[in-house]
């Protein structure tokens, strides 16, 4: 990707601010210019970076700086903190009428992907147990309602249509009628895309609004947006009030700025994402991850968070200096793996980390259970052996692997693995003086 | 320093978003469903109503309802004097003013100084052009004003006009198809509108006398294939196809076939979306242009990415990788009748030589027009209602 992650540029930012208790004003506005870089990189809109930005020098100067955290790590921590609270804070979910059919009608531009998203909704409804009907209200486009009869047939779920010679609001009424009499609980409407500044479709919207009283109109925003998605959104909630958004197309690689500006203008909660092409890719919003995602940092927070509930500072540290003069043996891989252990399972842990995606982690695949019997390998050493893992020799190795359950094979590539990496622990201490280096655990 | 710390260094975005999904959904699941069984009582009592009386009960809902939501706006909006309600009215004004383009930021200054620069600068930005290209053209124009001693701020839009005009103007925007047989392979990701494009660039090359075909190789989306047969019916030219999920590179393959036995000027070949970070779709894309390389060398070929002018700074990871698997020859920039004004065009145009050569500006048979870099850039500023 083009851009350098926010959390390195602010650490670059506060390197020269190490030791510093307090943040000063000047500290705050350094750091804030590359926050409003990041936002405006991510296509949040200008207004409301302009805003955000100052609601969070209101908060960030003067701000104590915890101990055990840089101050960038602080100011992203407090810009995190208050971006989810903009994104709103508690997941939001699709709300059901007492009186059925429930009506959900979904709206939006051009190739936002309306259809796409009413077939996937059904499915998830279908699958709550109830029964859903698509109503094809897309008279316009060309094969747009044979594109939602495929969709249907897909998932199983019938699709209302009476071809493209009637008026939309005429079909969405005489839907809801089929619907009653077919003891459909659920009405999905279909509508073609249209801008928001084009009166006559508008206007027609809020007819099939006024005639089929949705329980939700959902407002469906392509991810990939730019400043525009203000525009838009405040445009189609203005004239038909809108319950909720839907956020497509988000397994691209854009950073989904756009979320930020709809629910500025709107004030509406994001229902859910659109992350595939495939029917099951539709997924409940979380504010949080969201926005993370906006500052292009992956969650870190939660790593933040998870670390300083169970990281122990001071071991850490002495970690350190051991690694440094060499003498990192298989008592403290031990300990350094429990503690990691405590903060959660590895995979959640790794997902965490910026740079880290679900793609290249299915390479890697760690596997919880290989850590739990790398484990019980080190734990059938003696404490003679951990410390000084060169006395193992083929004997001590049969009784390790009898003690733990495991193979001899594996007793051998642990000791291995943990030889080499401490050569590669040497390498880097070495090449990097005063740098930290980055060395592997053999389990990773 | 821990280890976290040490991770924290490796940097970009991306994150985890798969995990915990399931489990949660689950619960979500089991929510609903014990909503469900409590709405189902109360259901049974009310299916046994009339549609119409309900229907009138509703309206009379309605209305009382209507009223209430005005005095909860009101409310709303006096007690909220907070941070989202000045970003609400912020926006709206936003939408009157900033779109009435520039001329309204000129005409409120008297000299050239840094505030004027700076509101340039945020009209450049609201217009997509992004950060990097807005301030490359600010540095510019600073360096112009200064050599030519500028002192009006009238003066300025023109410049600013012609430096993005420059950046515009590249290489040559006309269809490389004028002699012997050429191929145009159009591409994007979901939703641009790469079928309407094909079907109006259909009209417009037939136009010109030239004997068209059209292939479909949107083999995976529903209904993509009689989207295009009804274009191919409305410009009256002919469409080859396949099933639906077939292999898009037989379609391109048998299309070649067809366009040489009948002897056809153009063929045009739509693909299916997909978005660029999809390696095999984009691997797929590689293979389908090999195909039209290796089987139909003799013709011309132009690959014309397609690209939403609603779209921000993505737009530019998109030409990117587009264009590691194809050698795209020109961007079609659609949708510019909304309000978005599709300036990542020109952050495009600033690092790389790929001439936009169509805008798409509605979805009728005559609404794509030639590119025209002054014009764009003059209509960055225009005014709008």
């Amino acid at each position: 990707m083009a851009f350098e992650s926010l959390s390195d540029k602010l650490q670059e930012v506060f390197k020269k601010l190490k030791g510093k208790g307090r943040l000063t004003e000047k500290d705050v506005n350094e750091a804030l210019r590359e926050v409003k870089l990041a936002l405006l990189e991510a296509d949040v809109n200008f207004k409301v970076v302009k805003s955000f930005i100052n609601k969070i020098k209101e908060r960030a100067v003067g701000h104590d700086v915890l101990e055990s955290l840089t101050p960038g790590q602080q100011v992203i921590k407090i810009v995190n903190e208050e971006l989810t609270e903009l994104m709103g804070s508690t997941q939001s979910k699709l709300t059901f009428s007492t009186t059925p059919p429930t009506i959900y009608m979904m709206v939006g531009l051009q190739g936002s992907g309306k259809t796409t998203t009413s077939g996937k909704l059904a499915a998830q409804i279908k699958k709550m147990g109830k029964k859903p009907l698509l109503v094809a209200c897309d008279v316009y486009r060309p094969a747009a309602i044979k594109q939602l009869q495929v969709v249907g047939s897909r998932v199983d779920v019938p699709v209302f249509s009476m071809g493209d010679a009637n008026n939309p609001v005429d079909i969405a009424k005489a839907a809801v009628v089929h619907a009653k009499n077919n003891k459909h609980d659920v009405v999905i409407i279909d509508t073609a895309g249209r801008l928001h500044i084009d009166e006559e479709l508008m206007n027609e919207l809020y007819e099939i609004k006024e005639i089929v009283k949705p329980q939700e109109i959902l407002l469906v925003v392509d991810a990939m947006t730019g400043q525009d998605a203000v525009n838009v959104a405040a445009s189609f909630n203005e004239k038909l009030g809108i319950d909720g958004v839907v956020l497509t197309k988000l397994d691209g690689d854009t950073r989904g700025g756009a979320a930020l500006s709809v629910r500025a203008v709107t004030q509406k909660p994001i229902k859910y994402v659109g992350l595939g092409e495939k029917l099951e890719d539709l997924q409940p919003f979380y504010p949080d991850r969201m926005a993370s995602r906006i500052l292009g940092m992956g969650d870190v927070l939660s790593l933040i968070e998870k670390a300083q509930e169970s990281f122990d500072e001071k071991k850490a540290q002495e970690l350190e200096k051991k690694i440094r003069k060499m003498e990192f043996d298989f008592e403290d891989f031990l300990e350094q793996m429990q503690q990691i252990k405590k903060m959660g399972p590895i995979n959640q842990l790794l997902g965490m980390i910026p740079g880290m995606n679900m793609q290249k982690l299915g390479d890697v695949e760690v596997n919880e259970k290989e850590l739990a019997h790398v484990e019980a390998i080190i734990q059938s050493m003696t404490i003679e052996e951990r410390r000084n893992p060169d006395i193992i020799n083929a004997s001590r190795k049969r009784r390790i692997a009898a003690g733990s359950g495991r193979d001899l094979q594996e007793v051998n590539r642990l000791i291995k693995q943990f030889e080499q990496m401490k050569k590669m622990m040497k390498q880097l201490t070495g090449m990097a003086k005063g740098k930290k280096g980055k060395f592997k655990l053999p389990f990773m | 320093m821990s280890l976290f710390n040490k991770w924290f260094n490796k940097d970009k975005d991306k994150l985890n978003q798969e995990e915990l999904t399931q489990e949660e959904l689950m619960q979500e699941e089991s929510n609903v469903e014990q909503e469900e069984q409590e709405e189902s009582e109360e259901v049974k009592e009310l299916l046994e109503l009339e549609f119409e009386e309900q229907e009138q009960v509703e309206e009379q809902e309605e209305t009382e309802e209507v009223e209430e939501v005005v005095e909860e706006e009101k409310a709303l909006s006096s007690e909220k004097n907070g941070f989202f309600s000045k970003l609400v009215k912020g926006l709206t004004k936003t939408r009157n003013n900033i779109m009435d383009g520039i001329d309204n930021v000129l005409k409120s200054f008297t000299k050239i100084d840094e505030e004027l620069y700076e509101e340039l600068e945020e009209a450049l930005i609201m217009a997509d052009i992004g950060v990097d290209a807005t301030l490359k053209i600010m540095d510019g124009l600073r360096e112009k004003v200064k050599e030519k001693k500028i002192t009006d701020p009238a003066e300025l839009k023109k410049l600013l006009v012609e430096e993005i005009t420059e950046i515009l103007n590249k290489g040559n925007r006309e269809l490389n198809i004028s002699e012997g047989p050429a191929v145009i392979l159009v591409i994007g990701v979901n939703g641009v509108g790469k079928t309407t494009t094909i079907g109006k660039l259909a009209h417009v090359i037939k136009k010109d006398n030239k004997k068209v075909l059209l292939a479909a190789a949107d083999t995976f989306r529903a209904a993509a294939i009689e989207q295009l047969e009804i274009w191919g019916n409305r410009t009256g030219v002919d469409v080859i196809r396949h099933q639906e999920n077939a292999d898009p590179g037989a379609v391109i393959f048998d299309a070649i076939q067809a366009a040489k036995a009948r002897k056809t000027d153009v063929l045009i070949c739509d693909t299916a979306g997909r978005l660029h970070n999809k390696k095999n779709l984009m691997e797929e894309l590689r293979k389908i242009f090999k195909i039209i390389s290796r089987e139909y060398p003799e013709a011309r070929k132009e690959v014309l990415l397609v690209l939403d002018a609603t779209t921000g700074q993505n737009a530019l990871q998109q030409v990117k990788l587009f264009k590691e698997v194809t050698d795209i020859s020109g961007i079609i920039l659609t949708k510019l009748d909304g309000t978005a004004k599709g300036g990542i065009i020109i952050a495009i145009n600033s690092e790389m030589d790929i001439p936009i050569k169509y805008i798409g500006v509605g979805e009728g048979i005559e609404d794509l027009r030639p590119f025209n870099p002054k014009e764009f850039a003059e209509a960055l500023f225009a005014d709008e209602e």
